[in-house]
């Protein structure tokens, strides 16, 4: 309660405050004093104006009280990976991409920047650059185009060691930023361990939102209370009798079987599709229709449309409790997308070798070309000082660069992942909901509460999109730099279209999710991913050779021998002789034995603490109830001495 | 009409902003809300009381079965009757806002449900709020025996001195085990 004596007791302070100093130091004290009066004002400020900077809060608020805390915990989370994106963008633009365009060489000026001559004629046309061939290919969206310079312009700005950095540093970043998070939501969510030992006090004291302030919501939250209610009650009262547990175990074996074989099914799909768009490739672009030239990326997306309905429909097989069936669902759904997305990368992994093997030829071919040129102007010419050829930069024959090749893939299926989802919301939402508003005068059954009602917003299928979406911009973000800055476009305009489509085409659900605790479930998995995509950025970096005409690591054995040029040219001795002690293995394996015994000891010590806490629990118990046998024995005592009084 | 009612003085709104959880922007939000809940007459009052009924219409607040049981439990009036002052609003602002702990929602948390404000949640209150919480109307509501059983349930899973009361303390040891009740007893303007 706020007092009403605050002035006088303010003012009181006031004037004695300077008493409060000791002696001498009074006016160093008073001082100091105030300085602290400063800072916390300045720091409340701060918070004032850190809060108003915020986006779209508004917005968020209103889908709140619309639709409940779960619905809007996804816009929360899409603001987050905005925002960690934008960051990713800033590193990525301001240390990779405005120093080659504003120190680096030009277009047209090198080889590796220049379209070649074969593809000229065609390089502007629409369907090239939708393909992202043509001049897109050769611009600062992937890694073809930058030079290999060890250093640039008047900063000697080192391209080459800041791109390797910042590929590694954007992981390093996004790691410390998601475990921050979930760090910080674990705190707040309490010990989440004792499921079902306050399940009615829960429903009771914390089931109602007491954001929604639209009375229709309200009305469904009524709803979904009573069934809940109702359902705990039923739940308490009958035992688990199965009928026919051995029936019901068949039925669940038989299930999984199924989806495995739809999930290896999907899988062999995606491999096939992929070397028959390693042929197609060999074939004249003119004569494939726009479906084999998207072949892979339409395939992957229409399976991550078809088949987690399909594993709904399976799972009914199993009859699970919801919240059982919800987990299995989510796993099978995060292993669809997984394993589609490593057999995309394995299908790639054969088309980079076999462009690796192409590139030892015309490596070859080139070095044999140039010898040939020197041997025959200093025989013609008879000098040993040669000028260095003078072709123009588009007639140079080209390796096939599958660094960018890679990188053209990745975006192509960002795109097309793009699309899918904007068009499903647009027809599966949108659309349901004018032929449901409209078709209902002239229908024979009521298309609103029956089939196919307005449609309700997927939070789960819609958060698991946004994390896969992640994990492949973090795995193409080393090929193609563009890659992230369409990333960002695409989180912005998803967060307006999302919020639009939800407030005018969905419903609240019918029946009520927690959010909370999933949170930091959809947080493990973006880890996760992120640890996946981690995988195949770094075997590239440290296995595969780099292609010898094209990128910031051209002519180099590996990539990261850049950084060991830059130790030994560019930083004093010392620091060399280091790095080669730290990276002896008589180091490293020490290191990784004491993590793992610092991991095992952490996780005794957390089950002690555990038990400790359960010992202590029963003993509270114990306690009380001796208390209240003692209680209730004393009032018998008393009552028939006469001693209580009447109440 | 004049000017809009009486801006907030700005030592009144530092004093707010110590006081309060709330930031700037929202005491000032809450200001203009308030002041627009105000009748005529009430505006120049120096200290203006909104009745219950007025805080009521809030869209906030007008979807929300506790309603009623939060007017009553910050109001200040001396005749009982839910009526808010400015500080009264702040002061319920504040408990709902985001920063608030857990120790302050709950102790609010507690008063809310005890309707008979006897400082602990018998039987009786109990029964009251599930009848808040399963809506108005007769088919969503639940039938002697299914209450009953919730309520022996619920005081066998809260009650552990088993007097048959919750009291303070056994209800905040049941809050800090529920990981929602903090982002769901949350109110913004």
């Amino acid at each position: 309660k706020i007092p009403f004596m605050v002035p006088e007791c303010q003012a009181f302070v006031e004037e004695f405050e300077g008493a409060l100093g000791k002696g001498k130091g009074r006016k160093l004290y008073a001082y100091k004093v105030m300085m602290a009066k400063k800072m916390i004002k300045f720091n409340r400020d701060f918070d004032n104006f850190k809060t108003a900077c915020i986006p779209w809060e508004r917005k968020i608020k209103e889908v709140e009280s619309h639709f409940g805390s779960s619905v809007a915990s996804y816009f929360i989370f899409l603001r987050w990976m905005y925002g960690l994106n934008l960051v990713l963008f800033a590193f990525m633009f301001g240390l990779v991409v405005l120093p080659e365009v504003m120190m680096g060489l030009p277009y047209g000026s090198i080889p590796r920047k220049t379209v070649p001559r074969a593809e000229q004629d065609r390089a502007m046309d629409i369907s090239v650059l939708l393909d992202f061939g043509g001049y897109c290919k050769y611009s600062i969206l992937f890694y073809g185009f930058y030079n290999d310079e060890r250093t640039i312009g008047v900063l000697q700005f080192r391209l080459p060691l800041s791109y390797l950095l910042v590929g590694v540093g954007i992981f390093g970043y996004s790691l410390m930023v998601v475990i921050r998070t979930m760090a910080r939501n674990s705190d707040e969510g309490g010990d989440g361990g004792d499921d079902g030992q306050f399940t009615f006090a829960f429903k009771m004291f914390t089931s109602w939102d007491y954001l929604i302030g639209n009375p229709e919501t309200a009305d469904n939250k009524y709803a979904s209370i009573t069934t809940s209610f109702k359902e705990s009650i039923v739940d308490e009262q009958e035992n688990q009798k199965d009928e026919n547990i051995h029936l019901r175990r068949f039925l669940r074996v038989l299930a999984n079987f199924l989806i495995l074989c739809s999930l290896g099914g999907s899988g062999f799909l995606i491999y096939f599709v992929v070397k028959r768009s390693q042929e197609f490739a060999n074939l004249d672009q003119d004569e494939l229709s726009w479906f084999e030239k998207n072949e892979v990326e339409f395939v992957m997306s229409l399976l991550g449309l078809v088949c987690p309905p399909l594993f709904e429909t399976i799972a009914e097989l199993e009859e699970y409790h919801p919240r059982i069936a919800l987990k299995w669902q989510l796993g099978r759904i995060f292993a669809l997308f997984l394993g589609n997305l490593y057999t995309f990368l394995f299908a790639l992994f054969d088309e980079v070798n076999a462009k690796l093997e192409k590139e030892k030829s015309i490596r070859n071919a080139t070095i044999w070309g140039l010898n040939e040129y020197y041997s025959n102007y200093s025989s013609y010419h008879n000098t040993t000082d040669i000028p260095p050829p003078d072709i123009h930069p588009a007639d140079v024959i080209r390796g096939p660069c599958w660094e960018t090749a890679v990188g053209i893939e990745f975006v192509k299926l960002t795109v097309s992942d793009i699309q899918v989802t904007y068009m499903t919301i647009l027809i599966g939402d949108f659309l349901r909901a004018m032929i449901v508003r409209f078709l209902n005068y002239c229908w024979c059954w009521d298309l609103e509460a029956g089939f196919p009602s307005y449609g309700e917003f997927d939070i789960s299928g819609n958060v698991l999109g946004l994390i896969f979406n992640q994990g492949m911009i973090w795995m193409g973000a080393f090929y193609a730099p563009g890659l992230v800055g369409l990333n960002v476009l695409r989180l912005l305009t998803s967060m307006y279209y999302q919020c639009w489509a939800v407030m005018s085409c969905n419903v609240p659900h019918e029946r009520v999710f927690k959010a909370s605790k999933s949170n930091n479930f959809y947080m493990g998995l973006l880890l996760l991913v992120l640890f996946l995509s981690l995988l195949p950025v770094v075997y590239t970096i440290m296995t595969l050779p780099p292609s010898f005409d094209c990128g910031p690591f051209s002519g180099r054995e590996q990539m990261y021998n850049v950084v060991m040029e830059t130790i030994e040219n560019d930083l004093p001795a010392f620091i060399g002789n280091i790095f080669t002690y730290a990276t002896n293995p008589g180091l490293i394996l020490p290191a990784v034995l004491l993590m793992v015994l610092a991991i095992y000891y952490l996780n005794a010590t957390s089950k002690n603490y555990q038990n400790a806490n359960l010992e202590l629990k029963k003993k509270m118990q114990m306690k009380t109830d001796r208390n209240s046998n003692k209680k209730s024995s004393l009032f018998s005592i008393g009552k028939s001495l006469g001693i209580w009084p009447k109440i | 009409m004049g000017t809009t009612a009486s801006q907030l003085r700005k030592d009144l709104l530092s004093e707010y902003q110590e006081l309060t959880f709330l930031t700037k922007q929202e005491i000032i939000l809450a200001h203009k809300r308030f002041s627009e809940l105000l009748s005529k007459e009430d505006r120049n009052v120096p200290t203006p009381r909104v009745p219950m009924e007025k805080v009521l219409s809030l869209p906030e607040l007008k979807s929300n079965p506790f309603r009623k049981r939060i007017c009553h439990v910050f109001s200040t009036s001396d005749m009982k009757d839910g009526s808010l002052t400015f500080e009264d609003f702040l002061d319920l602002l504040s408990a709902f806002s985001d920063p608030a702990t857990l120790e302050i929602k709950s102790h609010y948390a507690f008063r809310i449900f005890d309707f008979d404000d006897d400082g602990t949640l018998d039987g009786g209150d109990l029964e009251k709020l599930v009848n808040c919480l399963t809506g108005e109307t007769d088919d969503t509501r639940l039938t002697t025996e299914e209450m009953r059983q919730l309520i022996s349930n619920i005081l066998e899973e809260s009650d552990i001195d088993k007097d048959g009361t919750v009291n303070l303390s056994e209800f905040q040891h049941v809050i800090s085990r529920s990981p929602d009740f903090v982002s769901s007893f949350k109110i913004v303007l």
